[in-house]
């Protein structure tokens, strides 16, 4: 059976591009086929989001299955909101039978934000605890109980982290934790900040328990001014520049400045020390993502399964 | 204390219907919901007026009588009211709900209503401003984290430090509610503890919590 190639490709200490395929809410594979066709070959991995802003649609687990019949590497998201640790563990020995590596750690957006607010949460464990728990499975081959397992899986994990949470210090303790935890890879929030994201990135990286850990910067391609302003202004933990803002505002074409300024991102992103990769949330703007990672001549080069 | 809040008039009026109304008895309690404001002796004497209106103007001839109890959750308390009890149609409980279960059972020929919602373990953060403190996990771990619970406090629980969410020391979910974390780290940051929050606190035993039914609480050597 095949590992992970993000993994090989981090490791190889190569530029990695992952992006993020949501499932629409459907119970046709079709639609997110159709999605996952519109980027096709521009990652290495992509990220099959969980229930994402806590709105019902196709399961992760599905939607990876989907995007592997076109030879397309997923990274499971598994949010710990709704599953408790008999259900993240079936679910990741599951995943991996069916050839699923890369698992996302995440506690996962809060239901209240969701098209279910009336739900009640598990968080049984949170993502800290989650990646210790997968990370038990792989390493040691037992289950958290310590039940031995007929074949242990074979995982890479990852975790998310916001470079721009304040005070700063608390948030990257809390990385460090993850990473003591056991994440391999960590996908930031959106930058739209460069100056802000590489002071992190300096700081983080200064951390001896954190000079390993591939970071994979998070972005977003604004396309158009309600995005930058929504963004901007409503969108708990990001950080836009006023300056973006009325970027957007003054352009013409705001789709054309909406790439402008993420080819721009992107560029400072590839540039920077201490960042192995990128990881693109196209949110619905997938014909984005092709055309943005030409630019930044980081459209060749990406397996295939 | 527990904190509750009491139920709208109109609904304890339809609770009280069902049973057929009658000689209403509304017993209050003197200890955590009077503190929270729920179910006291002003709030039962509230209640009995917000009720006699409303049989006013639906035509309904019940009668009303109002008391309080030092402890509902108690049973040696109910003595003092047992004549009312017993001369009662139906029972309105405004103690929690701990209070409404043992008044309950101690009647169990009484139909026994509830009026009071309870909501939490919590304290008086300002005056008439409840804050939920603890669920009662059965393993108490806030040596750790600055005396701040975040099973509690946090809206996903979180063990090992904040979600990306919080905004200006806020809960995303709640603006009107500080974030647990933030506040561990501010009181550890004082303390100069910081580093106590680089503790990773391994998946939690809930067998303890209330994922097991009803737990009891034997205090050995104590009648
Ligand atoms: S850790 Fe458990 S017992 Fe302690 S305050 Fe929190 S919920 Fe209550
Ligand atoms: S903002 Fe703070 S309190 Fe609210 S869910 Fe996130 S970590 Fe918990």
């Amino acid at each position: 059976m095949t590992g992970s190639l993000l993994k090989e490709k981090l490791e190889r200490g190569e530029f990695a591009v992952t992006a993020e395929i949501g499932p629409p809410k459907s119970a046709s594979g079709e639609d997110i086929l159709a999605r996952a066709k519109m980027i096709k070959g521009c990652a290495d991995a992509y990220n099959i989001t969980d229930n994402q802003t806590a709105t019902v649609r196709l399961s992760s687990l599905a939607g990876s299955v989907f995007i592997m019949k076109e030879g397309m590497e997923p990274i499971l998201q598994m949010t710990c909101r709704d599953r408790n640790r008999i259900a993240l563990q079936s679910d990741v020995l599951g995943a991996n039978a069916l050839g699923i590596r890369n698992i996302l750690c995440l506690s996962g957006d809060h239901q209240c934000f969701g098209n279910q607010p009336d739900t009640k949460n598990v968080y049984d464990v949170d993502s800290t605890q989650e990646i210790m728990i997968f990370k038990r499975m792989r390493d040691e081959g037992t289950l958290w109980s310590g039940d031995r397992l007929k074949v242990a899986p074979d995982l890479y994990l990852g975790a998310v982290s916001n470079p721009f949470g304040d005070p700063r210090e608390m948030h990257v303790m809390r990385l460090r934790n993850k990473v003591s935890a056991g994440a391999q890879f960590i996908q930031t929030q959106s930058v739209f900040d460069l100056d802000a994201f590489e002071s992190w990135v300096s700081e983080v990286r200064r951390d001896v328990s954190l000079k390993d850990v591939k970071i994979l910067a998070g972005m977003l391609p604004l396309r158009t001014l309600k995005a930058a302003r929504y963004m901007a202004e409503s969108v708990p933990g990001t950080c836009v520049p006023p300056e973006i803002v009325r970027r957007m505002a003054a352009a013409p074409d705001e789709e054309k400045e909406g790439q402008r300024i993420a080819s721009e991102i992107l560029d400072g992103i590839r540039d920077m020390k201490g960042v192995s990769g990128v990881h693109i949330m196209p949110v619905n703007w997938y014909s984005a993502v092709r055309p943005l990672l030409e630019r930044a001549g980081l459209l060749t080069g990406h397996s295939l399964r | 204390m527990i904190v509750g809040e009491q139920k709208p008039p109109r609904e304890v009026f339809d609770l009280i219907s069902i049973y057929g109304g009658g000689n209403v008895l509304i017993l209050g309690c003197d200890s955590c919901v009077s503190v929270s404001l729920a179910g006291g002796k002003e709030e039962v004497k509230e209640m009995i007026s917000a009720l006699q209106r409303i049989c006013e103007s639906e035509g309904m001839g019940w009668t009303f009588t109002g008391a309080t109890v030092r402890r509902q959750c108690e049973k040696r308390f109910h003595g003092e009211v047992a004549d009312l009890i017993a001369e009662s149609d139906v029972v309105v409980s405004m103690g929690c709900g701990v209070g409404a279960q043992v008044l309950a059972e101690n009647n169990r020929m009484k139909n026994v209503v509830p009026a009071v919602n309870t909501s939490n373990m919590g304290a008086q953060v300002k005056h008439g401003v409840f804050k939920e403190k603890c669920v009662g996990c059965g393993d108490c771990t806030i040596h750790l984290t600055a005396g701040i619970c975040t099973l509690a406090r946090c809206a996903k629980s979180l063990q090992n430090g904040p979600c990306g969410g919080s905004i200006d020391g806020k809960c995303e979910v709640d603006p009107d509610t500080e974030c647990a974390w933030y506040q561990i780290y501010e009181a550890l940051r004082q303390k100069g503890q910081t580093e106590l929050m680089t503790r990773v606190m391994p998946p939690k035993d809930w067998s303890k919590s209330h994922s097991r039914g009803a737990r009891t609480v034997k205090k050995e050597g104590n009648r």
